[in-house]
């Protein structure tokens, strides 16, 4: 890894030699999703001394991102929603993943500890939808044989701020349900037929807290610092899998990553080992940067985060992303703007 | 006084003062207009801006009650409602609440109780909408949820009639809620209007009530009220377009949803909360934008035409 990461430093000092001597001072500053703040926080704190890169980001959430960078006003936006391939080459940008996440179901039913409710996608999108509305359902009694479920009415409850969280789980949700797909769709805020609104993360992991009965659904990170009661869910390959790092990983590999924008489709991938909700978030750069050397910085901040953040991200409970993935992003870099 | 034998320097003086007086005029006329063209400048510009949607959904834009970011089907029908439910049940919570405490103050409390008890009313108006609506969130909501509500639920809710206001699954959030918040973020301005407008009853109308035998709560209906029944209705409106406008604390507790429900304590939205959601997922030229700015423009009018109203009324009470 060290020398991995020295040889790089070497490479990048050597075909971008303008920031070798400016590289004390130098500032690049980016604007976007919120979800994945905290990593990009923890990267520019320990990157600021091997690299002498500044990194001022700015959580303003996926849609303010995309403007930002749209009218150039930061050196990299971030969104949790991938642009179209049509959309990057209107906007000339360039898209790439930086980590993943994964979302969880979190409930609050008197007598169901941690890890024990069993849900399928389709049930979970028949919540949301307000069909099935009592914790005693046949639906869902039928898949927990082991566990006494009180006659309690559901109270959905769902990210009322658009948000890249909503847009993964809704994605999830389309995917199984074709109800779901038809009727609401996928955006980072649609109209839920059901349930309640609450804000951020922990207006919800609160709403969940306070009502008995309800569900709601949170990054997993989330729910591990705060303790919530997760729940398991039923992947693609029919397996009950519980939200744990094995399960993410699995999912992460399992994805088709070779496709434009690396907009790579992570959720319900195939595996019986795959937790069926996992998504990345993006970066987005100019490729006619104004600033040429910013440009190469935000670049070079990224590359190093790749070779030397993984650790980071996993103790934030992010998931890394795959090596090969990695060396893809660095290539498509190389096509965009030369060696 | 102005004679011939005026110093050099006095008249040096005097004219540069009459000089300094009409630049402190002119700078004065401008920050006034100023503030006129800003008024004008952010009702114009919230028009211009929101134009894409009135053209895109024409005057159904007011009443549809469509909120579909997926589709792009926007319309303001149900934060439009939500807003005035909201504002108005928080009047009718306050109002009697208010009422009180000016009655209380103006007549009954002993005078060494006025001013801590006042100043404690007015106080509750410098509280910070923030930390109303994390302690709506945090206390009011979860009280609510396990006590208030399944019990409203299971009594009046039961009832006929009226009964299909009071059902639902028990959030703790939702309108109800929201305008409880409501009721006690605006009960400081109904209140010390009423005290204000309360004490400017000259004192030889109450001391001739009181003479014929008139109890406390008489001279209070038949002559307080009657006597300052516009600027009350004036200080409500006050109250009311504070309700209108409110963003931050009915955004952590209304439950956040965009369709319209029948019970009281079912997910609404208001126009406010509404934009501060979804602004940050708005890109610019999008038909959401222009609907968000739409919005705005409508709870402009709404708030404006709501305080104009409110200071027509109070006019007189307040000049005096």
């Amino acid at each position: 890894m060290n020398r991995r990461s020295l040889l790089l430093g070497a490479s990048a000092a050597i075909t971008l030699p303008a920031f070798g001597a400016k590289a004390q001072t130098a500032q690049i500053t980016g604007a976007g999703a919120s979800f994945p703040n905290p990593i990009y926080q923890k990267w520019a704190e320990a990157a600021r001394g091997p690299t002498g890169i500044q990194v001022n980001y700015q959580s303003v959430g996926s849609g303010a991102g995309i403007n930002q960078i749209r009218n150039r006003t930061v050196d990299f936006g971030g969104t949790d929603a991938p642009l179209n391939a049509q959309q990057l080459t209107e906007g000339n940008l360039l898209q790439f993943p930086t980590v993943m996440g994964s979302l969880v179901a979190i409930v609050n039913i008197p007598g169901v500890g941690d890890d024990q409710l069993r849900l399928t996608g389709p049930i979970l999108a028949d919540i949301y939808l307000g069909k099935i509305t009592r914790w005693n359902d046949p639906q869902i009694v039928a898949i927990n044989p082991g566990l006494s479920l009180p006659n309690l009415v559901i109270a959905p409850a769902y990210r009322a701020d658009g948000s890249g969280t909503t847009f993964v789980w809704v994605s999830y949700l389309s995917a199984v349900s074709q109800e779901w797909k038809d009727r609401v769709g996928v955006g980072t805020s649609v109209r839920f037929p059901a349930g309640t609104g609450a804000r951020g993360n922990e207006g919800v992991a609160g709403t969940v807290r306070n009502v008995r009965g309800a569900i709601g659904y949170v990054e997993n990170a989330y729910a591990i610092t705060n303790k919530l009661v997760t729940t398991q869910l039923r992947n693609n390959a029919g397996v009950f899998v519980k939200p744990e790092h094995k399960t993410f990983m699995a999912a992460a590999s399992a994805a088709n990553w070779n496709v434009p924008g690396f907009a790579a489709n992570v959720i319900d991938t195939p595996g019986a080992d795959s937790w069926p909700i996992v998504a990345p978030t993006f970066i987005l750069i100019p490729t006619n940067p104004t600033d040429a050397t910013r440009s190469a910085n935000v670049r070079r901040f990224f590359d190093w985060a790749f070779v030397n953040g993984s650790k980071l991200a996993e103790e934030l409970e992010y998931i890394p992303l795959p090596n090969s993935v990695h060396d893809a992003i660095r290539a498509s870099w190389r096509q965009s703007f030369g060696a | 006084m102005a004679s011939a034998s005026a110093t050099p320097p006095q008249a040096v003086s005097r004219r540069s003062g009459s000089f300094g007086e009409k630049v402190f005029a002119l700078v004065c006329q401008a920050a006034g207009i100023f503030v006129l063209i800003l008024l004008g400048a952010l009702i114009i510009e919230l028009f211009i801006a929101g134009l894409p949607a009135f053209r895109a959904f024409g005057i159904a834009f007011v009443t549809s009650t469509d909120w579909d970011p997926v589709r792009e089907l926007f319309g303001a029908g149900v934060s439009i409602y939500g807003t005035i439910i909201t504002a108005i049940l928080a009047i009718i919570m306050a109002v009697p609440l208010a009422f009180g405490v000016a009655f209380f103050l103006t007549e009954l409390a002993p005078p060494w109780m006025r001013r801590p008890v006042g100043t404690a009313v007015e106080l509750l108006a410098a509280v910070p909408s923030i930390i109303y609506g994390m302690w709506g969130f945090f206390v009011i909501a979860p009280t609510f949820a396990r006590y208030v509500q399944p019990t409203i639920i299971d009594t009046v809710g039961e009832l006929p009639l009226i009964g299909f206001l009071f059902q639902g699954p028990p959030f703790g959030t939702g309108l109800f809620t929201a305008a409880f918040i409501l009721a006690i973020m605006v009960l400081p301005f109904i209140a010390a209007t009423m005290r204000d407008v309360f004490e400017q009853v000259p004192p030889v109308y109450k001391e001739s009530a009181y003479g014929l035998g008139a109890t406390t709560w008489e001279v209070m209906k038949g002559v307080v009220i009657p006597y300052t029944r516009i600027s009350v209705v004036g200080g409500i409106m006050l109250g009311l377009g504070r309700a209108l406008g409110e963003t931050m604390a009915v955004t952590f507790v209304i439950g956040n949803a965009n369709r319209i429900s029948t019970s009281l304590f079912g997910p609404g939205n208001t126009i406010a909360s509404l934009v501060a959601l979804e602004f940050g997922e708005s890109e610019i030229g999008s038909l959401k934008l222009a609907s968000l700015l739409a919005l705005g423009f409508i709870l402009f009018v709404l708030s404006f035409a709501v305080l104009a109203t409110s200071r027509y009324l109070l006019r007189s009470r307040l000049k005096v």
